[in-house]
């Protein structure tokens, strides 16, 4: 037994096996707690479960009670509202503040400091932080009107149709930080001796970036579009913290619509359900964008 | 490039200040709010500079805000979301390491298929876990735990840990671990004698991460914890949402910062592993 060939062969025998028996617990946790669990809330929206699960297949009724509540199409709607500003926003912004960040500044990481610490913050702390700011009362609001502006008006927070702006507002200040550091590390991996060249043929330096340099960041562009629209999507604790969903129900986002029918109105049936249009749209938006993702990286 | 103070060069550093100034402002708002008395926030207004500073909102956001029903500030909380966060982020990263080293190093048949598989758990919008794992921790009978919370986080971290330690072990070249396995080392001597000593900056990076996204995190929160044993996002948001007396401004930012001050810290002071990290997690290798 202790001769040293049976101990080798003892150990390469460990090494054959050992790796795939050090993977599978966290194989086996991925298949029951995100496989298996998706695939049963996927059969709950199925049923007809409201306070209690239960099991027997009712085909696509919660679909169907699904689409015929207002509350989930004005969630839907703000989401695409919310969505669409919050990543032109926070794209623009970002790429904005990485190309002035690239123009050899002095003081360069005391700035990149400041712009990037929102996104240690929790949303609840930012949109706690915002929602006071937003106050229309004594908020930045009463700023202007005492700085000789008496008439300004500042009420997005409680108009139920510009809440959701706010959210876009305060989503905007959280991540463009984060979206800046990523252009600016693509910023940082172009040649030099491109835009050295461009300068010798005459090009302007804004002529330069939107020709030469901007394009060349494709990939980058696509990793942060996968980001903000997953960060958009999942939205629920910025709103929560600035809104709470409301005034009323106006600035509910499917985040917010499922957490409340899931766990605070005992409607099972129909959180599942829009948990599961949540997990469709992921897929959906991300799929395409990572197949464009890896397309471009490999030609690039 | 010229460097000189040109007309454009202060165009430049005028736009950057001015965005600096955009970003710092919450911050200054919360900070001078949590010091002013209820009469200098009614008075004045807010971005005034406090007339006197006292941290008497402070220390009640510390020890004796009404959160909901209970009055004890956010102190006890605050202790909730440590006693969740180390646990989490330590089992996490020590696992997600060993994964990382098996997926880059160990690669097997089907390795890198079960490795996508394990990837997809960055992507799912936790909705759709909720429901199951709400039923599984009340029938563990750990739910509304800080247990249950660990586990939580533990579970959905995993994906994110792999995906770290597996994209800094690819860079490592594969000779180093082939004259290890010539020369008799196996499975772990090769992981605790030669890969841990060179990786302490994936460490921190993947501790980074994960503190600030467990720290950070409400939703698991606000599902699986309530009353006693919430983290302190959820208390934050039921302080600021109590409707109940006078709105404490002053007694919100202070509670606010609270909140803040652990994840601000590590990003002061490790603040370019927190970038690695945050870009590490993004463009995926």
């Amino acid at each position: 037994m202790s001769t040293p060939q049976s101990q080798a062969s003892l150990s390469a025998l460990a090494d054959r096996w050992l790796p795939k028996l050090v993977l599978s617990p966290t194989l086996l946790i991925s298949l029951v707690f995100v496989y298996g669990f998706i695939a049963w809330t996927g059969w709950l929206s199925l049923t007809e479960s409201r306070l209690l699960p239960q099991m027997d297949f009712a085909g696509l009724v919660q679909y169907q009670a699904l689409f015929e509540n207002d509350r989930w199409w004005t969630a839907v709607a703000n989401l695409g509202i919310f969505g669409g500003l919050f990543i032109g926003c926070t794209l623009a912004v970002g790429l904005f503040l990485a190309v002035l960040l690239d123009q050899k500044i002095r003081a360069e990481g005391t700035l990149r400091t400041i712009y990037l610490y929102p996104m240690a913050l929790s949303f609840i702390v930012t949109g706690t932080a915002w929602k006071w700011m937003l106050n229309p009362d004594m908020g930045l609001q009463k700023v202007i009107n005492d700085w000789g502006f008496p008439d300004f008006t500042f009420d997005w927070l409680v108009d139920p149709d510009k809440a959701i702006y706010t959210v876009v507002i305060a989503g905007v200040w959280q991540s463009s930080g984060f979206v800046m550091a990523l252009f600016l590390a693509g910023l940082r991996g172009i040649d030099d001796s491109i835009i050295k060249a461009a300068q010798v043929d005459g090009a302007s330096l804004p002529v330069i970036y939107w020709r030469i340099i901007i394009p060349s960041l494709r990939p980058v562009f696509f990793s942060v579009l996968l980001i903000l629209s997953h960060i958009a999507i999942k939205s629920f604790d910025l709103v929560m913290a600035l809104t709470g969903g409301g005034p009323g129900t106006a600035s509910d986002v499917p985040a917010i619509f499922m957490y409340q029918f899931a766990f605070t109105r005992g409607q099972l049936g129909l959180g599942a359900a829009s948990a599961m249009m949540m997990l469709m749209t992921i897929v959906a938006v991300l799929v395409p964008l990572m197949y464009m993702e890896t397309r471009s990286a490999k030609r690039g | 490039m010229a460097k000189h103070l040109t007309p454009g060069r202060i165009v430049l550093y005028a736009a950057l200040l001015l965005m600096a100034i955009y970003y710092l402002l919450p911050l200054y708002v919360m900070l001078s709010t949590s010091v002013k008395t209820l009469d200098d926030i009614r008075g004045g207004n807010l971005i005034a500079l406090p007339q006197s500073i006292t941290l008497d909102a402070w220390s009640k956001a510390w020890s004796s805000a009404c959160t909901g029903v209970e009055c004890g500030g956010m102190k006890g909380f605050f202790w909730n979301s440590v006693k969740m966060a180390v646990p989490s982020v330590l089992i996490s990263t020590l696992i997600g390491a060993v994964n990382g080293y098996v997926v880059s190093m160990w690669r097997f048949r089907g390795s890198d298929v079960l490795f996508t598989l394990l990837l997809v758990g960055c992507f799912i919008p936790f909705q759709v876990v909720l429901l199951p794992m709400a039923r599984l921790l009340g029938e563990l009978g750990i739910a509304n735990t800080t247990s249950g919370l660990i586990l939580v986080h533990v579970i959905y971290g995993l994906a994110f840990t792999t995906l770290f330690f597996r994209n800094f072990f690819v860079t490592i070249p594969d000779e180093l671990v082939k004259a290890a396995r010539i020369d008799g080392a196996g499975f772990w001597t090769i992981f605790l004698r030669i890969l841990l000593p060179i990786s302490g900056p994936i460490f921190m990076v993947c501790v980074i991460w994960q503190f600030t996204q467990i720290w950070n995190d409400f939703l698991f929160g606000v599902v699986f914890a309530a009353g006693e044993s919430q983290p302190i996002t959820v208390a934050l948001n039921n302080l600021v949402n109590t409707s109940t007396g006078v709105k404490e401004y002053n007694v919100d930012m202070a509670a606010a910062i609270i909140a803040a001050l652990p994840t601000l810290f590590v990003y002061m002071v490790a603040g370019r592993y927190f970038v690695r990290g945050l870009t590490a997690g993004a463009v995926k290798g």
